[in-house]
């Protein structure tokens, strides 16, 4: 378990300036979670970190050491790929055992055999284990590959949307014991995801990347109601924030260009008028596609709402975020 | 597997594949058939015209294929009765068995050549694929291409030069100088063959074993090689075949101590007369190490079993 420091982290893949001076403290125990669309930096991230990609420019410490010139196996971190994750010329339990064999820790057999049997159990894998990994589902190929970090005790966890390719269930199930496991051996978490209920529920903190550079860093909940720009804004949300003309509404601050509402800024029954366009019950609640002066927005309401399409609702502004014409936030 | 659909035939489009695949097998098996019965007939059903297909089998052919003979007076005969089978064979012709003959130590050299510069060639040939493939080599695609250009003429339009080069550097008849040579005519083909399968091999395979704890070569051992071994199987066999049975190079460069099977099996022809089981046996022992290798690497050619591993 350690603290990971990346330092004034510059790389380019040819024209492409993939990270742009990315500095980042990753606090030890903490569960740091990137967001950021594709091509933003994530993965990029994550690779510098391991050791596979070499920065042009910056310093990536781990533990108060520098790690910049060392190799991935120097490094002692675990990485759960995206894809391509399992050797397929070995069974599921060979898999799992492949790092505890290594020149690295060259495990004793009975220690492997135990914790093999630990981690599978965990993931529910246990019945899989002599299968070649070929003969797996994608979810059971997933897991198998979080499993093999996690036969280990690395000094960091990285994690490229380790989740995306499991059902619902599934993921919901894993999410939950990522968190425990993460609580309770207090290990450093870096996890890459597209799926915001996966940052808000298992984030210590939040680092959203735009075109290479981290635009915020913060708890979820700063990032969610604090937000630096229209950009960071729209990471957190379901549904997204409703980006509207300053204008629209009374009361702008005179730098402002863009009106930011969230679901809950946006207080019903007062203020002016708007049309409802859509009622989509979604059983815990129900969204509503209001039209406002000509402009979409979305919002929420009680799940049992009498409201139908054609109705009128008022609504009224509630504490807005406020951007200027580049996006950024000025109230 | 499920990225072209398959409509199912019908029963008259099976019976057209089926005699056109059973014609193609008859064409390409009768050479072999004839060749492999040619080499148990005796020398006058060799050349009987028309052609015997049914005959009584012989082994005078392996006979005479393994041993010199030398030709003795009936009183000699008579007084030394032949020992065993194969010198009864002899005998019955009025002759005995001089010693064994160079086909022996010929074969022995097409293996030891043959089979040292294929696994030479897959060697260097998957080394330099696997750099080619995962660093950033500078020049490479000029180097690729050069590779490449080394087998746009025929090898033996370099002929003289590699003879004036193999005799200067004392290579002529010897053993490496057959190895190196065949090794560098095959390599190029090798290293474009290995490069096209190591680039298939997902470079997350080798990150992730570079993660759990091992070295750049670890990985590549235990992690690239194993998913590479249809392609080094397949490579393998192409190198075989050419190094096995070239002929050209190994006349020129070779007389006696480093001499291959195929130069010296037409020479049986000279000796005492045309002796076709002869040659047909020799050819058809020949042929036998390719046909063994090729079965015993077969399941290797079977691609697909370490494919649906990966999520695309």
């Amino acid at each position: 378990m350690a603290e990971v420091v990346l330092d004034r982290i510059t790389k380019s893949f040819g024209q492409t300036l993939a990270l742009d001076d990315v500095s980042l403290t990753i606090p030890d125990g903490a569960f740091v979670v990137l967001l950021g669309p594709t091509g933003a930096g994530k993965t990029t991230v994550l690779r510098s970190v391991a050791g596979l990609e070499q920065p042009d420019s910056g310093t990536v410490q781990i533990g108060g050491t520098t790690v910049t010139d060392l190799t991935p196996a120097q490094r002692n971190v675990a990485m759960v790929f995206q894809q391509y994750s399992l050797y397929p010329h070995m069974s599921v339990r060979e898999n799992l055992a492949f790092p505890l064999k290594s020149p690295l820790l060259k495990t004793p057999p009975e220690q492997i055999a135990r914790k093999v049997a630990e981690v599978a159990e965990t993931l529910r894998i246990s019945h899989k284990l002599d299968n070649k990994a070929t003969a797996l589902s994608g979810g059971e190929m997933q897991r198998v590959s979080i499993g093999r970090a996690l036969v280990r005790n690395p000094s960091v966890y990285l994690m490229d949307e380790p989740l995306s390719s499991l059902d619902a269930k599934l993921r919901a199930d894993l999410r939950v014991e990522l968190k425990n496991i993460q609580s309770q051996s207090g290990a450093t978490f870096l996890y890459v995801t597209h799926d915001q209920i996966e940052a808000m529920t298992m984030a210590t903190h939040v680092g959203v990347l735009d075109h290479g550079r981290l635009v915020q860093f913060g708890t979820p909940r700063e990032i969610y109601e604090n937000p630096v720009s229209i950009y960071a804004a729209s990471r957190l949300g379901q549904p997204r924030i409703n980006v509207l003309p300053a204008t629209l509404f009374a009361g702008a601050p005179a730098r402002a260009k863009s009106i930011g509402l969230r679901p809950e800024q946006i207080r019903q029954g007062e203020g002016d008028e708007s049309t409802v366009k859509r009622v989509e019950h979604l059983g815990d609640q129900t969204r509503l596609h209001l039209s406002f002066r000509n402009h979409d927005l979305i919002t929420v309401t009680d799940a049992h709402t009498t409201l139908s399409a054609g109705d009128t609702l008022r609504i009224l502004p509630v504490d807005p975020f406020y951007f200027d014409a580049s996006g950024a936030r000025v109230y | 597997m499920s990225d072209f659909s398959v409509t199912e035939p019908s029963p008259g489009q099976k019976w057209i594949a089926g005699v056109l695949v059973a014609l193609y097998a008859v064409i390409t098996i009768l050479p072999l058939v004839w060749i492999i019965a040619t080499g148990f007939k005796s020398s006058a059903d060799s050349i009987a015209y028309p052609p015997k297909v049914l005959f009584e089998p012989q082994l005078e052919g392996y006979v005479n294929l393994f041993t010199t003979q030398t030709r003795q007076t009936a009183e000699y005969l008579a007084q030394h009765p032949p020992q065993t089978w194969y010198e009864k064979i002899v005998h019955d012709r009025g002759l005995v068995i001089a010693g064994p003959s160079r086909f022996g130590e010929r074969f022995l050299n097409s293996v030891i050549i043959g089979f040292g510069s294929t696994f030479l060639t897959i060697v260097l040939g998957t080394l330099a694929a696997y750099a080619f493939s995962r660093f950033r080599v500078p020049l490479k695609d000029d180097l690729l291409f050069f590779i490449l250009s080394t087998r746009m003429m025929p090898p033996i339009a370099v002929a003289i030069p590699i003879f004036l080069m193999f005799r200067s550097l004392g290579l002529s008849d010897t053993h490496a100088g057959m190895i190196l040579l065949y090794t560098a005519v095959n390599l190029s083909l090798a290293v474009w063959l290995l490069k096209g399968f190591i680039d298939e091999i997902p470079m997350e395979y080798e990150e992730a074993a570079l993660i759990d704890g091992y070295t750049r070569f670890q990985a590549f051992n235990r992690v690239v090689l194993p998913q590479a071994a249809t392609g080094i199987a397949a490579t393998a066999i192409f190198c075989l075949i050419f190094a096995w049975n070239e002929y050209a190079f190994a006349v020129l460069l070779t007389s006696g101590t480093a001499q291959t099977a195929p130069p010296f099996i037409p020479t049986i022809i000279g000796v005492g007369g045309q002796d076709w089981p002869a040659v047909a046996a020799g050819a058809t022992i020949f042929l036998l190490p390719v046909m063994v290798f090729t079965i015993l690497l077969r399941k290797h050619l079977l691609r697909g079993i370490t494919f649906g591993a990966v999520r695309k």
